[in-house]
């Protein structure tokens, strides 16, 4: 079992930048999630953990030794890829096999190895089948073997969920949590689902244009994201953002108007001064019915989502601005007419002008 | 309700059963004159040998020729060492220019693209003077070099662009494996190119083994003749064996045929099927 660092890491190909200043400290045993939209590098970063890319820039460290010029071979590592890349032409046995042939493992600790990994993946029945005999689900299990028999200190998973159903999504979803669980291996995940990261990781990576924007476990990200990006990112549906302006500003405490409302903030010293620009965010679910203390959010509705359990109701603010809140299953809101929610001051999140969180006590 | 035939299908199979009945004609009426007396090939070229016109003299005196087995052998040789070599290589070459970047690398692509605009026989004489430096003259040797560089721009060409169809990723998976880059085109890249492997021998095979020119130029004498030139010599000036020229080349086609089946396997199967969703 190891841990992973990276110090500095950059990349670019040609003249364009893919990643730069990746400062990231992985420990034994963690679940890292890197999480980010299409394009922000975050598959890029796996592959130069693993090997299959080299960096411009910066050093890579797996169990405290630097592995910038190993080959993936040596890192200790296992990949599981998005396509599940299973050799076509031979069997779920040997395609587990494979890798350890080469290794001058011998056949018995081969054989025990595989047979062990599919056991622990239920492939015990399909052992002679070959790959295109197998559903998406069973593919995927057998790449997953294929990572477990090679018996690695950090296992890396790229977008493994991304070519299945939403069912089998979640039941592999567990899967993996189960696996890691009982493995205890350090796992680094890639994904754009945000979903996926909050329920795997034990630290999540919320990546933006090639660099890290916040690290966190998934529920300090929820609750305390530290800029924009991340605050829309985690969440769904995402996060309402506001503009709005501070008022009256006396010692930590700030006053905010935004959509016709006011409200009291607690925020960083010097963070802010009276007049500036700020964006307020709320999370739909923390939209609340009445509240003694909340401010009053009113506008039409747009639209209604019922889901059973909770509705969604699209409103227009008199500001103009759009804000999704979450009301409860029955709700006798209907498109067209007047809504009201409040905003309690305890749920808000507030973004100076470069948008990094300025409350006190987080970011 | 069977399904509807479109007009533009029954042009397509109208144009492939005359073009079939255009390729197959020659061979058929090779076929079938070999079996028959030389008075009945000219009096009725087109029609089957019965029990007055058939002989099988024709076979007699091409298996009385001694030599005939020796020609057939020659160019068994030269068509399958021709064979392995451009295959081989040809992989490899294809994998190396399409797997790895280093200078140079558009450089010989583009060389190797020429080789296959230019014709090879355009270079004869300068091939005959090498050879002749080289000491090859009349070695089976000259032809096998010279048909590996007909034939290896074509199948690099060829055997890229499958490469090229190979998920990225299998390459990746191995990597992390731990298969070495050789092992992964000996146990990956090779077994998933095979339809491909198939097609570039039957595209080299036929014109090697058919091929006239640099036979008669580089190998004409020494034992070292083949088939095609061994069928020459019932070619006379004044007299023309027919019976032993048709039988020598129905026994010509007959390993090319063999050759041909044996790939034509492969041909059509599915290049990577369940290797990736």
């Amino acid at each position: 079992m190891a841990d992973v660092s990276l110090h500095n890491v950059a990349k670019s190909f040609g003249a364009t930048e893919i990643l730069r200043d990746i400062d990231l400290s992985v420990a034994d045993g963690e679940f890292v999630v890197f999480v980010g939209p299409s394009g922000c590098g975050k598959s890029t970063l796996l592959r130069i953990i693993a090997g299959l890319e080299t960096v411009s820039g910066g050093e890579i460290r797996i169990d405290s030794r630097r592995v910038n010029e190993l080959p993936p071979a040596d890192r200790k590592i296992a990949m599981v890829f998005q396509s599940y890349a299973l050799y076509p032409h031979m069997n779920v046995y040997k395609n587990m096999a494979f890798g350890l042939k080469f290794a001058k493992t011998n056949k018995a600790e081969v054989d025990r190895r595989v047979r062990q990994a599919a056991e622990i993946l239920k492939l015990t029945p399909l052992l002679d089948r070959k790959p295109r005999e197998l559903s998406g689900g069973q593919r995927q299990r057998v790449a997953i073997g294929r990572a477990i028999v090679r018996n690695p200190s950090v296992f890396l998973f790229d977008e493994p969920l991304s070519n299945l159903d939403a069912a089998l999504r979640v039941n592999t979803r567990l899967e993996i949590a189960k696996l890691h669980r009982d493995l205890g291996a350090t796992m680094i995940y890639v994904t754009h689902d945000q979903v996926e990261a909050m329920t795997l990781a034990s630290k999540i990576v919320v990546m933006n244009h090639g660099r890290i924007e916040q690290v966190g476990a998934p529920l300090e990200l929820y609750r305390h994201p530290g800029n924009l990006f991340v605050a829309g990112f985690i969440g769904s549906p995402r996060m309402n953002f506001i503009k709005g302006q501070v008022l009256r500003l006396e010692g930590g405490s700030a006053t905010l108007g935004f959509a016709g409302t006011e409200a009291v903030v607690t925020v960083r010293a010097g963070a802010l001064a009276p007049g500036d620009p700020v964006t307020v965010g709320i999370r739909p679910e923390h939209m609340e019915q009445g509240g003694a203390d909340a401010a009053p959010l009113r506008g039409t509705i747009d639209a209604i989502e019922q889901l059973g359990e909770s509705s969604y109701v699209y409103m227009r603010l008199a500001s103009g601005d759009d804000v999704i809140v979450r009301a409860p299953g029955e709700t006798d809101a209907t498109p067209g007419g007047a809504y009201t929610a409040h905003v309690p001051a305890r749920a808000l999140h507030v973004f100076d002008a470069s948008g990094v969180s300025v409350l006190a006590g987080r970011g | 309700m069977g399904p509807t035939i479109r007009p533009g299908r029954i042009a397509v199979h109208v144009a492939l059963i005359l073009y079939t009945i255009l390729a197959l004609g020659p061979i058929l009426l090779i076929l079938v004159n070999a079996f028959k007396t030389r008075r009945a090939i000219f009096a009725d070229p087109l029609g089957l040998p019965n029990g007055q016109t058939f002989t099988t003299i024709g076979f007699d005196r091409v298996f009385a020729n001694a030599d005939f087995g020796l020609y057939f052998f020659n160019s068994l040789t030269v068509t399958l060492v021709s064979l392995v070599l451009i295959v081989l290589i040809g992989a490899m070459a294809a994998w190396a220019l399409t797997e790895y970047k280093f200078t140079g690398n558009t450089l010989i692509a583009l060389y190797l693209a020429v080789g296959i605009m230019v014709p090879i026989r355009l270079g004869s004489v300068s091939i005959l003077r090498m050879m002749v430096e080289l000491n090859l003259v009349n070695t089976l040797t000259a032809l096998i070099l010279v048909y590996v560089a007909q034939g290896l721009p074509l199948a690099i060409l060829i055997l890229g662009e499958f490469i090229q169809q190979i998920p990225k990723d299998l390459r990746d998976a191995a990597r992390c494996d731990g298969v070495s880059e050789y092992r992964i085109f000996a146990s990956i890249i090779l077994p998933l190119i095979s339809p491909a492997i198939a097609t570039v021998a039957v595209f080299t095979m036929v014109p090697v083994w058919n091929d006239l020119w640099f036979p008669l130029i580089l190998a004409p004498g020494d034992g070292k003749q083949t088939i095609t030139l061994g069928v020459q010599q019932f070619i006379g000036q004044y007299v023309t064996d027919w019976n032993a020229v048709l039988a020598s080349l129905t026994l010509a086609i007959a390993p090319v045929l063999v050759l041909y089946l044996l790939f034509s396997r492969y041909l059509v199967r599915g290049l990577t099927a369940g290797a990736v969703k």
